[in-house]
């Protein structure tokens, strides 16, 4: 049995399953029963005003027939009184003091109600404070949520006020919709944050009734952008946070959030640098039970590699990430076919031959038997084939031995460089 | 083949015919399936699992790559969950209860819980721990599914705990009875192998009654799980029974598991007489070993066959004729005492009897005769009854009379579960349930016992 709990930034919890701030963590009734069933440690469901219910706010995009591969919504923040909140927030920490409660904020960008605020949930015993700059919808109008997330120096003067009341860690919680983000990831960390978290959603439109014309979905017949989340957000989550893992200026732990489902995920941002990992939608689709699976494999996996402690995987995928710059441009693969496990269905061919290098041939053996061949030599190794091949193992992308030394796109330049000056 | 003409089939080839019939899902196979499950919530397959195994649990993690988590939410709540996956009547249970059988078609549960426990068995797992001692020692009678099961969970306590099994080897019918092509030998002992390791002394060749006395037992446990499944096949009473060429269903079953195959029954005719599961498998066992013509004999319709409808087809893919409301009443032998032919009476349904099952009546001057080479007796099990009555239970014609919440007998220092508890109109014995009551009864055990523990302390 390997050590599950973690320590993201002073704040301990029992495994590094934290629920995201949204509808699952909306009262102490939801969170009680989260923890009962082994999350170990809550988000709370942003605290904030004014309390607004919009219908319809939620739509999904299912893909090939697999339900919620997408998850949009246009919900705002909390919609419960912060009395009740608070109130609830304090019963839940007095039964569960070991799991880790985090309040999530968000007010006006003004300093006196920053400092009012957190002194209000740290007054309850939350264990840490999450700023939400990162809402994308309905807040940013008013300055809040994502439209202060977009602005570098909001972000930083922000988290300074909340830095300035807080006893507690202070988590920033950024948004994914900017151009880098690690700018708005350093904004946070110059301004004192003692971990940031990402990323919350995504603007996006689920879709548009072809029958009716309305947008998916509508609210009496208007609709608006929302934030896109779940498993189809993952890979734009997982490089958000290698971004930051990697950047040397960013020396803060990360809580890395967007598509997690599976224990499998949770391992691949722990290995990009999360310190820890927060779930929603998984969460939305299937009830708080999916968290059992997630510590049980996650338990199984380190135990199987040796791994005594979760902490041991933190960033180590990270030095692994770098600039296509540094990349080796005399690196090469090429595509095998395993004759005995093909099914001859000739997709890999028609991706080849349509829309890559034209170099899977169709061939015919003496027996008059169907076969398929890579022409090694015209392969430039994009792995193209092997994805759309529906046979586990029915292609394999093999090394070649190098035949010219490795070389970098930099290196490259440098040695240009080197002639040009001469 | 016939007339007596001369067929060779090679004893490998025969060794083959009970290798396992079906193959595991492919892993393919598998992430499809399991992805297909809904993980729904409060399942009604849960509910429908005798053993109340986690099942949208397990298949998530086999979904989501978790194979010895999945492994171990099935055999955490069912002991023999490897052979389950294999004999259990899906269909009357999960996978009749799936919601998928309302809009698609049911997950199929019985072959993803195999694919699970094959991948433990394949990669050596132990799944289990046992308790840190607690000093009380149990014994248990019988190392069959309820036994094991018994077993098992009073290890995971902390109870010293000793199996005394007369066979050579643990696993009950799951080892000798169920054919092996259905359930190889290897799955039950793996199930065996985990369970002694966690520190269960397994005495086999030890026949409770003959090589240890009952009083003994009683005397050096502090509780005892009575769980000895059910004995032969009993007497058909009619002439002719002694004849070679008559059997014993269940020995004939466990000969195929145990001894060299021979080529004795190659293109010879075969009556089989009962319509349950011990019929189809002795049965379908006679096609294996060459038998040019297998019958079964029953002496009420289809209908009130007990055996799995899965069953019934698997035999009528194998050849096996049926002929319903047929009984036999005398079975004739040749000059040298072999069984030549089975003199039978048609029968027809009358009134229904105590059981609510309407009664074969015989149909007078319908008797006819069949030309057979064996006779195989397949009409139910006899019990224990010398065994039970030396330990003083109550019993009822040798089924033991249970609490039936804590599985107590007539004796508050026994317990009893599986088969040997089995009553008449119940249906047919299954695996699955010998388990639930192997469980249950160590738990009823384990809170006896505790409650002495702290009454005395
Ligand atoms: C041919 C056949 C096919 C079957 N097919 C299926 C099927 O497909 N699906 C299904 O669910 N069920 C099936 N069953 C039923 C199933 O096998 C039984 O219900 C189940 O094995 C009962 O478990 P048990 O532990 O109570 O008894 P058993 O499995 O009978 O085990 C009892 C054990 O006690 C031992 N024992 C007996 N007397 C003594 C003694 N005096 N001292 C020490 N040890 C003793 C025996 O050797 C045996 O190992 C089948 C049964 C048969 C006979
Ligand atoms: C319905 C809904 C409401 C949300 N509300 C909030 C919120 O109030 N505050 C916040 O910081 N994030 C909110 N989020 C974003 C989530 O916390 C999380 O960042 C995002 O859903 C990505 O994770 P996922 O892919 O696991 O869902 C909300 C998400 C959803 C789906
Ligand atoms: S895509 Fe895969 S299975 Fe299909 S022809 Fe190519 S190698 Fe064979
Ligand atoms: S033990 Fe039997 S009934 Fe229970 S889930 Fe497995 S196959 Fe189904
Ligand atoms: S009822 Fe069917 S779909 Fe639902 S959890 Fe059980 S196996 Fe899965």
């Amino acid at each position: 049995m390997a050590d599950l709990r973690i320590n993201l930034a002073g704040i301990e919890s029992p495994n590094p399953f934290w629920l995201a701030s949204a509808p699952p963590t909306n009262s102490g009734y939801q969170v009680q029963r989260a923890f009962e069933a082994g999350w170990g440690g809550a988000v709370w469901k942003t605290l904030g005003e004014p309390i607004i219910n919009t219908t319809a706010r939620f739509a999904a995009v299912s893909f090939n027939g697999k339900k919620v591969a997408g998850f949009n919504n246009i919900e705002l923040i909390t919609d419960r009184p912060l009395e009740v909140n608070l109130k609830e927030i304090y019963e839940t920490k007095k039964r569960f003091p070991n799991h880790a409660i985090i309040a999530s904020l968000m007010v006006e960008p003004q300093r006196e109600k920053w400092h009012e605020i957190v002194i209000r949930v740290e007054d309850v015993g939350v264990d840490g404070l999450e700023l939400n700059f990162g809402c994308p919808h309905g807040m940013a109008e008013r300055g809040m949520g994502a439209a202060s997330g977009q602005q570098p120096d909001l972000v930083e003067a922000q988290t300074m006020w909340a830095k300035e009341a807080a006893r507690t860690p202070v988590i920033v919680k950024l948004t994914p919709n900017i151009t880098d983000i690690t700018v708005t990831a350093r904004a946070a960390v110059q301004g004192g944050a003692d971990a940031i978290s990402m990323i919350n959603t995504i603007n996006s439109l689920a879709g548009v009734d072809i029958d009716t014309w309305n947008t998916i979905p509508h609210v009496a017949g208007k609709g608006a952008h929302g934030g896109y989340c779940g498993p189809a957000v993952k890979p734009i989550a997982l490089n958000m946070v290698a971004e930051c893992a990697r950047n040397p200026l960013i020396n803060v732990p990360i809580s890395g959030i967007g598509g997690i489902s599976t224990w499998k995920d949770a391992v691949e941002f722990m290995l990009m640098g999360a310190g820890g990992v927060q779930v929603c939608t998984a969460a939305m689709h299937h009830g708080f039970s999916i968290v059992e699976d997630m510590i049980d494999g996650l338990n199984n996996y380190l135990d199987d590699k040796g791994i005594a402690s979760v902490q041991d995987l933190i960033g180590k995928s990270v030095e692994r990430y770098s600039d296509w710059g540094n990349l080796d441009l005399n690196y090469r693969i090429v595509a095998r076919i395993n004759q005995d496990v093909c099914i001859n269905c000739n997709k890999c061919h028609i991706a080849c031959e349509d829309t890559s290098h034209q170099c899977i041939d169709m061939l015919t053996d003496p027996d008059g038997n169907r076969y398929l061949q890579v022409r090694e030599d015209d392969c430039v190794g994009c792995n193209l084939c092997s994805i759309v091949c529906p046979e586990d193992g029915a292609i394999d992308m093999v090394e070649l031995p190098h035949e010219q030394p490795p070389m970098t796109w930099n290196e490259r330049q440098t040695v240009l460089a080197g002639f040009k000056g001469n | 083949m016939n007339n007596g003409s001369q067929v060779f089939i090679s004893l490998e080839d025969l060794q083959r015919n009970f290798d396992e019939v079906k193959s595991g899902l492919s892993p393919a196979d598998a992430r499809d399936e399991s992805n297909r499950c809904l993980y729904c919530y409060d399942a009604p397959c849960i509910q429908a699992c005798p053993t109340g195994i986690n099942i949208p649990s397990f298949i998530k993690k086999i979904a989501s790559g978790n194979l010895k988590g999945s492994a171990r939410t099935i055999m955490e709540s069912n002991p023999v969950g490897a052979s389950c996956a294999r004999v259990c009547p899906t269909e009357e249970l999960c996978e009749g209860a799936c919601v998928l059988n309302h809009s698609t078609k049911p997950i199929m549960i019985g072959d993803l819980q195999r694919f699970a426990t094959d991948w433990a068995i394949k990669n050596e797992q132990a799944l289990f721990e046992r308790g840190q001692k607690n000093g009380l020692k149990v014994a248990v009678v019988g190392g069959g599914p309820a036994g094991l099961s018994a077993a098992r969970e009073l290890a995971r306590f902390g109870y010293e705990v000793t199996i005394f099994e007369a066979k050579e080897r643990a696993g009950g019918l799951n080892t000798y009875g169920i054919v092996s092509f259905r359930l190889p030998e290897r799955i039950s002992l793996w199930e065996v192998k985990q369970v002694e390791e966690l520190g269960v002394e397994i005495k086999t060749s030890t026949k409770v009654g003959r090589d240890i006395d009952p009083a003994e037992i009683l005397e050096a446990y502090d509780a005892v799980i009575l769980a000895v499944g059910m004995s032969k096949v009993p007497m058909l009473k009619i002439e002719g029974e002694e004849l070679d060429g008559v059997h014993d269903a269940i020995r004939f079953v466990e000969e195929t598991k145990t001894k060299e195959l021979t080529h004795q029954y190659v293109g010879k005719r075969v009556a089989v007489i009962g319509a349950g599961n011990t019929a189809i498998d002795a049965a379908t066992c006679s096609v294996r070993l060459g038998a040019e013509n297998v019958k079964i004999l029953y002496r009420r319709t289809k209908e009130e066959m007990t055996a799995y409808d899965f069953e019934y087809e698997f035999a009528k893919q194998d050849n096996v004729e049926f002929r319903w409301l047929t009984a036999p009443v005398r079975i004739v032998g040749d000059e040298n005492g072999v069984v030549k032919q089975l003199e039978c009476i048609r029968m027809e349904l009358g009134e229904p009897g105590p059981d609510g099952r309407r009664r074969p009546v015989p149909v007078e001057g319908s008797e006819f005769l069949l030309e057979v080479d064996a006779v195989i007796k397949a009409i139910g099990q006899t019990r224990h009854t010398a065994l039970v009555e030396a330990f003083g239970l109550q019993h009822q014609w040798g089924v033991v009379k249970v609490d039936l919440e804590t599985y107590q007998t007539s004796n508050e220092k026994i317990f009893a579960a599986g088969d040997v508890i089995f009553g008449d109109g119940q249906g047919e014995a299954m695996v699955v349930t010998a388990a639930q009551q192997g469980k249950t009864a160590a738990y009823a055990v384990h809170q006896k016992l505790r409650n002495s523990m702290i009454e005395t302390a």
